[in-house]
């Protein structure tokens, strides 16, 4: 159920200096989450992201500025809050004392379900996490990629509005991703609003729907991972591989492409492919905005002066180009 | 609650009630991992004060090193210290543990109750296990030593005793639990633990240090003194012993203060 023009998360002049800190962790944050949407905070260690996402599940209590749950206030009834959301934490804090069974249906109770609707589920949400054989074990042997499971299994127990995950991938193998990727798309085909932090560019890219970067406590830019990138001028490329005759890009050649428009530089590339042709040449177009109707003009051309085209590869700037450009420097 | 709370999606349950069952489902977790590790968790309390009751009590009565009766006022002793021992281990460790470690208790934190409520749940479940701890040392204790010191009417002041014993450990725990760093846990256990169980009058009553007077100020500052104290008042009362009234007084006030350090000290772990 959502709607009624609720932000999922609201967050406005939020500030969180911790104590015999000389600066701010989290410095003057506004920004909103609708719900169903998929918010992703990306930033390098020490951005604030950790920060920003305990002052909105009720863990830190921010410096000032304020933020609201489903229209509620973390700080005024943190209580309420701590009903309408889950939090998936990087590290496991799974209750070790008790079976993955266990943990998902006490976990229900603290939130009030009802124990036969909690058992029901528990069985739907085991099943659905490649969970159900291992149900009866305690959970201290887990490898990452089966707590980080759990742990997601266990947070939808109580059907949360708004779903935390901190670095929901780090240190899990490349199937176990893909894993919980799927069915993090499944949640947002659901209604569930996920917000996630994470330093992975491609998860970032891959996941959310808007992204937020964050560098010492600020946020930078705020829009989906698309805009983002295509704002950034002069960094989308365009791979023409030509057929020359005499194995050289001519000059005149270098000449006419950068009169197209929309092109900043050409460079002819030099470096020979040991199984390619020989007189096979690669030429790079930078190009402001992005790069994909040049390739029309560009083969036209090329074909006028004679030069076969043999492929065409679209270099897009990735969210680390982003970032870098923000913040000047890589992420990790 | 009314048209605000539209963002439900089940009935909403109104605040208070959301929170009793919230706690009570907390309470309802520990007491089930308690059951679970029964055999463990018997162990773990009846040890300690066995073999101290087994020795002091036992063998050296019969090699004649003590006299006659010494344990008759060393196995109310006992009843305190059992109380008060149990009530800081089941709450102190784990806690450390669980706010430094493995992070249990973050589960706990976000579940739709106060953070002072997830406090109290920890001294209300060390409690009953300390006073669980302290009824089964009675039947221990007879037998162990064959009999034990005992009066009908002492009854209710023991069980009040007990009562307060176990929510004076579960309050050290408490502060404990939650000031320690857990780099310093081993450090801090020892250098506490160790003084508390031998200053804490339960091997030999208070007013039979007049002769030690220095040592009767150390033991009048261990707040575990007026447990054994009372102790001995409801099951020993010929032995000479501290007035109930001052126990009582002494005891209340060292629980407001152990549990205002102690929720304070729960909320720095737990809020940023």
């Amino acid at each position: 159920m959502r709607g009624n023009g609720v932000p999922a998360v609201e967050v406005s002049d939020l500030v969180k200096r911790y104590p015999k800190s000389p600066v701010n962790a989290v410095d003057d944050l506004s920004f909103t989450v609708n719900p169903g949407e998929v918010f992703g905070l990306l930033g390098p260690n020490g951005a604030g992201k950790t920060t920003t996402i305990g002052m909105l599940t009720t863990r830190v209590r921010p410096t000032s500025g304020r933020a609201l749950i489903g229209g509620i206030d973390v700080a005024a009834d943190p209580v309420r809050v701590r009903g309408l959301l889950a939090v998936v934490p990087q590290r496991s804090n799974l209750d070790r004392s008790i079976s993955v069974r266990r943990n998902l249906t006490f976990h229900a109770a603290y939130h009030g379900v009802p124990a036969a609707e909690a058992t029901v589920r528990a069985n739907e949400l085991l099943e659905q996490f490649g969970l159900l054989e291992r149900a009866d074990i305690k959970p201290d042997l887990f490898s990452g990629g089966q707590s980080q499971r759990m742990m997601i299994a266990r947070a939808l127990m109580h059907e949360p509005q708004v779903l935390f995950l901190d670095e929901p991938s780090t240190g899990l193998d490349p199937a176990a991703r893909l894993f919980v990727w799927d069915r993090l798309r499944e949640l947002r085909d659901r209604g569930v609003t996920l917000m996630l932090t994470t330093h992975d560019m491609h998860e970032a890219a891959t996941l959310a729907d808007r992204v937020g970067i964050m560098d010492h406590g600020k946020l930078l830019a705020l829009d989906t991972p698309e805009a983002l990138m295509r704002g950034l001028a002069g960094s989308s490329t365009l791979e023409l591989s030509v057929q020359s005759q005499n194995g050289d890009v001519p000059e005149p050649l270098v000449q006419a492409l950068e009169q197209l428009t929309g092109v900043e530089a050409v460079e002819a590339l030099h470096d020979d492919t040991p199984e390619g042709d020989a007189s096979e040449r690669r030429v790079r177009l930078y190009v402001s905005g992005e790069a994909s109707p040049l390739i029309a003009p560009a083969a036209t051309l090329l074909a006028d002066r004679g030069f076969a085209l043999r492929s065409v590869e679209l270099g897009a700037p990735t969210l680390e180009d982003v970032f870098i450009h923000l913040t000047g420097r890589t992420l990790r | 609650m009314s048209a605000t709370t539209t963002v439900a999606t089940r009935p909403r349950l109104r605040p208070r009630s959301r929170q009793r069952r919230a706690f009570t489902a907390v309470l309802g977790r520990d007491l089930y991992v308690t059951w679970k590790e029964l055999p463990v968790f018997l162990a773990q309390v009846i040890l300690q004060p066995l073999f101290l009751l087994f020795v002091f009590g036992k063998v050296l009565a019969s090699l004649g090193y003590t006299q006659n009766g010494y344990s008759d006022l060393l196995f109310p002793g006992l009843l305190a210290l059992t109380a008060v021992i149990t009530g800081m281990q089941t709450l102190a460790f784990p806690l450390v543990v669980e706010f430094g470690w493995t992070k249990e208790i973050e589960d706990r934190l976000l579940a739709p109750m106060s953070t002072a409520l997830v406090a109290t749940e920890k001294v209300l479940f060390a409690s009953l296990r300390a006073f669980t701890a302290t009824a089964i040392m009675i039947p221990v204790g007879i037998l162990v030593l064959g009999s034990i010191p005992w009066r009908w009417s002492g009854v209710p002041l023991l069980v009040l005793t007990m009562v307060l014993g176990s929510l004076l450990g579960a309050g050290l725990g408490l502060v404990m639990g939650t000031l320690v760093v857990p780099q310093r846990i081993n450090i801090v256990f020892s250098l506490v633990f160790t003084p508390l169980l031998f200053t804490g009058c339960s091997q030999y009553p208070w007013p039979s240090l007049s002769r030690l007077p220095w040592f009767q100020v150390v033991t009048a500052c261990n707040p575990m003194t007026y447990v054994s104290e009372s102790m001995r008042a409801a099951l020993v009362p010929s032995v000479p012993h501290i007035q109930v009234w001052v126990c009582m007084l002494v005891l209340a006030g060292s629980l407001i203060a152990l549990m205002t350090i102690g929720v304070r000290g729960f909320y720095r772990r737990a809020i940023d």
